[in-house]
């Protein structure tokens, strides 16, 4: 087993608000994390059999679609799922070697690949699936919250934050401090209402989900009222007769 | 120490990580080619390898965002499909057996095969570009080399948008206009998937969600942005011009149009002769000038260009010879207000209820006239007149394939433009706006060239291959009326073919109608497969021989890739192309521009990394087999080569007229001039400096009505993007339609043939209107229940992207996916194996259940399916066992009725109609599940693409990355 650090008051909780609002499913927060991470802090990432059957690999975001709802109110629904940082992490508590860990100072939850002895405990331990592992070199790896960009002093301020909320085309990923009650990304959710991803298991989640708005359907209404009512009775040389005398001046 | 801090320190061991790792050695700047989008990149290097590649934030294009397929250019530029050195034929075409040869034979050989041809026919070139993004090189070299047959491939993907946009507003949906994102209060999108212009519609969809605006998407699938519009409208394909057209109704009954816009920006009081049987019935009433007349309010005839003039919207005018005309207005509105458009009469059709159009049509009343918005900016008029204020409603519209690749899609998209000019929409704040260097005068030019005089050995074509007819005098076709271009556009099967007709170039070549050719020249452009419609019979053309002969039907195929398509097989000499991030290229305003409604922009790709491999740009190989083969564009006044830097050489220094060149940003010598200019030989580093891209900001005066605004259109003219400060008058009634109607009903001396008659005087109608999708009207709908379509996914363009060792993870393979209520009906289970059939053929595929789909409407992901062999994929890819094309259930001809054998395309255009495509689903058996039919012979790899890894391990700089099993 590996301890959780003790929490602090004002504890850092470093995490993803995602807005399942506008997610269109275009996978561009997938790519840009595996890019970015293939040659990052546990790169690489590899691919088996890239070019051929059951071609699969290592990707710390993967992108689920599902449908839900009946009716007018059916929707597709675009759900980006990556590590999501947990205050109270079973990957973490699981792990026999202590490579699984959170991190004290910003919450982020880490594998140390260098005691990592590949037994897999964490990934079974985690209800999100979000673990993946390195076949390869027979490693657990995981999301890291791009923690090779957020502090990099090579990047412009601007640009420190993980590379899936940098890239993203609708700005459906917010990045930031969620134990910070004034943080604009716990501002985007209390005003939004985000939650938290199956909010029953009690792991704490730190990354958060903002649920669609509801449509913006206007009250059913015509174009005028004399057309709401079907059959008009106006014949279009009637009509026409209104613009008889109407002129159109260039 | 306690125990338990004990066991905290042991088991809580931290790694120290370099949270400030260097990123880079270099970064470079260029444009993205993963799509058509053209976004700007940033490409870090490190240790000679790719770091990682990301938006450029201050790219007009994408304002530094970066899409799936964007993000993934490091897997392009590593893929094992990369062809390495030039081929030549060594097996059977098809085969994929060649032989290596170097670049001095695969040039001679060219400029062998070619020069005869333009000493004897210049014709007999056949010279078409794919996805190609530098027409305006390709375009010029066909012309030069006196070819007429040249196009790229705008013929089965958007030319019903561009030309009915061209002739209607002249600007056009995506390229040309976009809506005003940041201010529209009501936007609808039509049958759009991940299509064009994907990362600004992304970012626009997302601030409009932001802002409250609605956003509704007709669109059969609710899948990608049609999964967060307010309202997803699933429609039946096909009839998107029957739903606008009853909007159109509803406004009209409501009086909720623009007149104020029509009076002064349109033509909908200009008179129309209405003289049945004589040859000018249905065109402009015009005075001595050639300016069309209007109705006074005292009945007298004035010129309707005077600016001030006042015209009748309805009422008879009698002409000065006796006859009577009546004004476009009155026209369309006894069209439209006809109870055949009521919501009611079209609901079924649609699939959408009656009810529901009449609250689209209040909404967007509503939008367009409650919330009209004024900015307080002052402009002047085209007649001098200044406003203090520039209104607009703010009602926005887009559309691209799905109203494109249907037989009604110019009538359709006319329907759509229609709407927007009723309620005042266009060019103004809230609206949908041109980007410059649009608008264009309407009716655009210049007319295509090709007709017999204009065509000689050994000499330049007398103009463009590709342009605008405006009437049956403008037709590429000969005296008898038959077609001279081998793809038949411009003739009467398809008379405004303003891209051509790619999808008919080989069936025509290998029919040998019109006529037989020489030499088929190809750029990036998979015939061979996902790209044709009836893939396996194009391949089958393009490998018979004349029995008399022996030779090959198609005798001579060169074509040029990066990579080892299904086309690549079907070559006789293979010239390979470097990938996107090797090479110079320009998007340039002669071409298609990335300019924006806030003005005009272009831009360049510039090498990032050098070829590993014996490739060269497509573009360099052009203009030096153009300088051989003494191609006068292309030789200087000493009959050397006249741009011996290559393409490079050519961005910087070739002008198509005095001061314009390839690029509108730093000309002059000290790269002083925006537009017109000398050339400037830093040009290109000024481009570099400048992150690969140059724009011109207009001032907040010239943003809006710039098809009438006279400032806009006297900078337009400086900078050399239109000819003259004229006001652009928006077409609600297309005159040039007209002209061709009037032939097919005898009037003048160019007639279309009998054949051609009847449907030239029905589709060629002025104002548009719905019909049936033909192979709909053909068919029994009856055996053919259902539509069938395909879309792009996000993170896939085309066939490029199952090469990409990332992107084809996410989509390895497709499904048929329909309606759960149908699969119900069918007795369908999710994954359960169906045929697919069609007049055509058939295939068998794996199915997937949906709601969110109509329930008439089976669809898929296009182009996932693979050939074995191609690609340097496995044999036993998924793409190639459970991928699959629509393709093979397509006919690039309309299902025989006795008749002439008509393309399946818009009669008009000549768009390929590859949405109108009627099915059947059949339960497939318990043994024939599991893999895909048909399934084709494996290609052969050419001996230079080498193995594909086993395992992938890339870090950028480490040269150790591949494991092969």
């Amino acid at each position: 087993m590996t301890m959780l650090p003790d929490p602090r008051p004002g504890q850092k909780k470093l995490g993803l608000v995602i807005d399942l609002d506008i997610c269109v499913g275009c996978h561009a927060c997938a790519t840009a994390c595996k890019e970015w991470n293939a040659s990052g802090h546990m790169g690489p990432l590899p691919d088996f059999n890239p070019y051929g059957n059951d071609a699969w690999g290592v990707w710390f975001n993967r992108i689920h679609s599902f449908e839900e709802g009946e009716g007018a109110g059916a929707r597709t629904v675009y759900f980006p799922k990556s590590c999501l940082h947990c205050e109270e992490p079973a990957c973490v508590t699981v792990c026999p070697t202590g490579a699984s860990y959170k991190r004290a100072e910003d919450g982020i939850v880490l594998v140390n690949e260098a005691v990592c002895i590949g037994c897999r405990l964490c990934a079974w331990a985690c209800p999100y699936g979000a673990r993946e592992f390195d076949a390869d070199e027979g490693v657990m790896k995981k999301c890291t919250l791009c923690i090779d960009r957020i502090y990099n002093e090579n990047l412009a301020p601007e640009d420190r934050q993980p590379a899936c909320v940098a890239v993203c085309p609708v700005n459906a990923r917010h990045f930031g401090d969620l134990g910070d009650p004034h943080s604009g990304v716990s501002q985007i959710v209390a005003e939004r209402r985000g939650g938290d991803l199956m909010a029953e298991l009690d792991y704490k989640p730190v990354n958060k989900y903002l649920p669609p708005r509801s449509a913006r359907m206007a009250p059913t209404q015509a174009a005028a009222d004399d057309t709401a009512a079907p059959g008009d009775p106006e014949s279009p040389g009637n009509r026409l007769l209104s613009w008889v005398d109407r002129l159109l001046s260039r | 120490m306690t125990l338990a801090s004990w066991l905290r320190e042991y088991f809580s061991p931290h790694e120290v990580i370099d949270t400030s790792a260097k990123i880079s050695d270099e970064v470079k700047f260029t444009t993205c080619y993963m799509c058509a989008g053209r976004c700007g990149i940033k490409v870090h290097l490190k240790g000679g390898g790719i770091r990682y590649i990301e938006g450029n934030p201050d790219h007009p294009v994408n304002r530094g965002v970066i899409c799936g397929k964007g993000a993934s250019g490091i897997m392009q530029q590593r893929s094992p499909a990369k062809l390495k050195r030039p081929l030549k034929r060594a097996g059977e075409r098809g085969s994929g057996e060649f032989r290596e040869i170097e670049w001095d034979e695969a040039i001679t050989t060219a400029v062998e095969w070619l020069s005869s041809i333009r000493a004897t026919d210049p014709k007999k070139l056949a010279f078409f570009t794919g996805r190609d993004q530098s027409q305006s090189l390709t375009g010029y070299w066909a012309a030069q080399f006196g070819t007429p047959n040249f196009a790229a491939h705008g013929g089965f993907c958007s030319v019903n948008m561009a030309a009915a946009g061209m002739y209607t507003l002249g600007g056009s949906f995506w390229e040309f206009g976009e809506p005003d994102w940041d201010r529209t209060r009501f936007f609808m999108m039509f049958g759009v998937a991940e299509d064009h212009d994907s990362n600004p519609i992304k970012i626009a969809l997302s601030g409009l969600r932001r802002r409250g605006a609605k956003f509704v998407s007709v669109n059969p699938v609710r899948t990608g942005y049609s999964a967060i519009a307010d309202e997803w409208v699933g429609i039946r394909p096909g009839t998107d011009g029957l739903f606008v057209l009853a909007v159109v109704h509803e406004l009209l009954k409501a009086e909720k149009i623009d007149l104020d816009y029509l009076g002064r920006y349109t033509n909908a009081g200009w008179l129309v002769i209405q003289a049945p049987g004589a040859g000018d019935d249905g065109l402009f009433a015009r005075n001595e000038a050639g300016e069309p007349l209007v109705l006074e309010a005292g009945g007298s005839l004035a010129g309707g260009m005077t600016a001030g003039v006042s015209a009748r919207l309805v009422g008879d005018a009698v002409l000065p010879d006796g006859r009577r005309a009546v004004p476009v207005f009155q026209l369309l509105a006894e069209r439209y207000l006809d109870p055949s458009y009521a919501p009611e009469a079209v609901a079924e059709a649609c699939g959408i209820p009656a009810a529901t159009i009449r609250r689209l049509a209040g909404e967007m009343a509503r939008a367009a006239f409650e919330e009209e918005i004024e900015l307080a900016v002052g402009w002047t008029d085209w007649a001098g007149r200044r406003h203090e204020s520039i209104r607009g409603r703010p009602v926005s519209i887009h559309a691209m394939r799905g109203i494109s690749a249907h037989s009604n899609g110019f009538q359709t998209c006319r329907a759509l433009h229609l709407l927007q000019i009723l309620l005042g929409t266009i060019d103004v704040p809230g609206g949908w706006r041109y980007k410059s260097p649009h608008p264009k005068p309407t009716p655009p030019g210049p007319k295509p060239a090709g007709r017999r005089e204009q065509i000689a050995p050994g000499k330049p074509l007398a103009g463009s291959p590709l342009g605008y007819p405006l009437s049956p005098e403008d037709l590429i076709i000969d005296a008898e009326g038959h077609p001279l271009r081998i793809d038949k556009a411009f003739s009467w099967d398809a008379p405004i073919a303003a891209h051509g007709l790619m999808h008919m170039v080989i069936t025509n070549a290998w029919r040998g109608d019109p006529y037989p050719i020489d030499t088929l020249l190809m750029y990036m452009a998979n015939m061979a497969w996902n790209s044709a419609m009836n893939s396996a019979e194009t391949t089958r053309m393009l490998t018979d021989k004349d029995p008399t002969s022996g030779e090959y039907r198609i005798p001579r195929i060169i074509y040029s890739d990066a990579y080892y398509s299904e086309m690549v097989a079907y070559a006789d000499l293979v010239l390979p192309d470097t990938t996107y991030l090797e090479r110079w290229d320009c998007i340039s305003l002669l071409d298609r521009p990335i300019g924006s409604p806030d003005g005009p922009a272009d831009s360049i790709r510039q090498p990032v990394l050098a070829p590993d491999r014996d490739v060269r740009p497509f573009q360099d190989v052009l203009i030096e087999l153009g300088a051989r083969l003494g191609l006068p564009g292309f030789i200087s006044p000493e009959g050397g080569p006249r741009y011996p830097g290559g393409y490079s050489d050519y961005i910087v220094n070739h002008e198509r007229r005095p001061g314009v060149g390839p690029l509108a940003g730093w000309r002059g010598a000290d790269g002083e001039y925006s537009g017109r200019g000398a050339p400037n030989p830093r040009q290109l580093e000024r481009y570099v400096a400048n992150g690969c891209f140059w724009k011109h900001e207009l001032p907040d005066g010239q943003r809006y009505f710039k098809h009438a605004n006279k400032d806009y259109l006297e900078t337009a003219v400086s900078m050399g993007l239109i000819d003259k400060p004229e006001p652009v008058v928006l077409q609600l009634y297309v005159e040039p339609l007209q002209r061709f109607r009037l032939a097919a009903q005898g009037h003048g001396t160019i007639l279309p043939p009998e054949t051609h008659r009847e449907r030239i005087a029905a589709y060629f109608d002025p104002l548009p209107f719905w019909y049936t999708p033909f192979e709909e009207a053909r068919v029994d709908c009856g055996t053919f229940p259902l539509h069938a379509l395909t879309q792009r996914p996000m993170q896939m363009y085309h066939s490029w992207h199952s090469q990409n060792a990332w992107l084809r993870q996410i989509l390895g393979s497709n499904r048929l996916f329909l309606n759960r209520a149908l699969g119900r009906a069918l007795g369908l289970a999710e994954e359960d194996w169906v045929w697919l059939s069609s007049h055509h053929g058939r295939i068998r595929v794996p199915t997937r259940l949906m709601d969110g789909v109509n329930p008439d409407v089976v669809w898929t992901w296009n182009a996932i399916g693979k050939r074995a062999g191609a690609w340097n994929l496995d044999p036993d890819s998924p793409e190639f066992r459970q991928g699959f094309l629509l393709n093979h259930l397509i006919s690039e001809l309309l299902p025989p009725d006795g008749s002439y054998a008509h393309a399946n395309a818009d009669p008009i255009t000549g768009q390929a109609a590859w949405y109108d495509l009627r099915v059947r689903v059949d339960r497939a058996t318990a043994h024939e599940a599991g893999t895909t039919a048909p399934s084709f012979r494996k290609l052969a790899h050419p001996v230079s693409l080498g193995r594909a890894p086993a395992i992938l391990r890339y870090f950028s700089g480490d040269d150790h990355e591949e494991q092969f099993s």
